[in-house]
């Protein structure tokens, strides 16, 4: 299993977006990941607060829900994306490292369900949920 | 009395000032590369394409994260605009001056959905938002994304946000 995480870790840094944004790969489980962004000033999005941009979360959420179905025990070979819906609940403290853990809860032959929560260091309420769906193709 | 319309340079250079103001001041749209072009009031946001904005180096497919941000700043944008539009076009909002201070501060996200049509192709992409209702707490905001062909979007998202509090 550790070869595993360790391939799945050496893949979402080679993925250019996600290498750009400096994540890294914390854990990896079946149907579960956690991945987690620092902050940076080009991540900003309000600059009289410094408060990073929406998007740079969702980009974050994205990854890691694409790798919580990668790594279902239904072991699919590729997925994308097909619906992904945020709520943001509070803005991250600037300086602050953002840290999501996406569940994949449900594989059917073609489309994976996925939620996710993304924190900062302030325990509590979370910065960000999600929800997405993700399409699928099982290695035959 | 009939009042002269203003010369068409000093019209353009007053708009696209505050449009330049309002996207170079936030860097993760400078990050991301998204530029804006303006028809009157129409905007249209431009992606250009670079190896940063890849998902899948496989396919090679846009990163669906760079999507989502990409209409999510068109939203922003065209949002924030769109509310500016009177102070700027009547003399309220002071020209000269324009810094962080001078603009108001951005409508906030409070929920995001993003529809993934196909995926994105390593090219530009360009997106124009429709504000749907601009409440003066609440708006809501619909933006399309394409590619080569207006008709054929790669994405679609819609977007609640807190709109600031104007000063008194």
């Amino acid at each position: 299993m550790t070869d595993k995480i360790k391939m799945a870790g050496q893949f979402i840094q080679a993925l250019p977006h996600a290498r750009a944004l400096g994540m890294d790969l914390e854990r990896l489980d079946p149907g579960e990941a956690v991945i987690s962004m620092p902050y940076a000033e080009k991540l900003i999005g309000d600059p009289k607060t410094g408060v990073v941009h929406g998007g740079a979360v969702s980009a974050l959420m994205d990854t890691c829900c694409g790798a919580a179905v990668m790594s279902h025990p239904s072991n699919p070979s590729l997925t994308a994306t097909m619906d992904l819906r945020i709520e943001y609940l509070r803005a991250a403290t600037p300086g602050h490292r953002i840290t999501t853990t996406a569940t994949c809860y449900h594989v059917t032959r073609s489309v994976a369900f996925v939620r996710a929560t993304a924190t900062d260091e302030d325990a509590g309420t979370p910065v960000a949920t999600a929800t997405g769906t993700f399409t699928v193709e099982v290695k035959r | 009395m009939i009042k002269r319309p203003e010369p068409v340079q000093v019209i353009k250079q007053r708009r696209d000032a505050v449009l330049r103001k309002l996207v170079e001041g936030v860097p993760y749209i400078q990050f991301l590369g998204i530029q804006f072009e303006r028809r009157g009031d129409e905007l249209t946001a431009i992606l250009p394409f670079k190896d940063d904005l890849i998902g899948n180096p496989m396919l090679p497919a846009l990163h669906g994260g760079a999507t989502a941000a990409f209409l999510e700043v068109t939203a922003i944008i065209s949002l924030s605009w769109n509310t500016l539009w009177e102070d700027m076009e009547n003399g309220t909002l002071d020209i000269e001056n324009l810094d962080r201070d001078g603009l108001p501060r951005l409508p906030k996200t409070i929920d995001f959905t993003v529809d993934y049509l196909r995926s994105g192709l390593p090219r530009d992409g360009y997106a124009r938002a429709r504000i749907n209702r601009a409440g003066r707490r609440y708006a809501s905001v619909h933006v399309e994304a394409w590619q080569d062909n207006r008709s054929r979007l790669y994405a679609q998202g819609t977007g609640h946000f807190v709109m600031p509090q104007r000063q008194l």
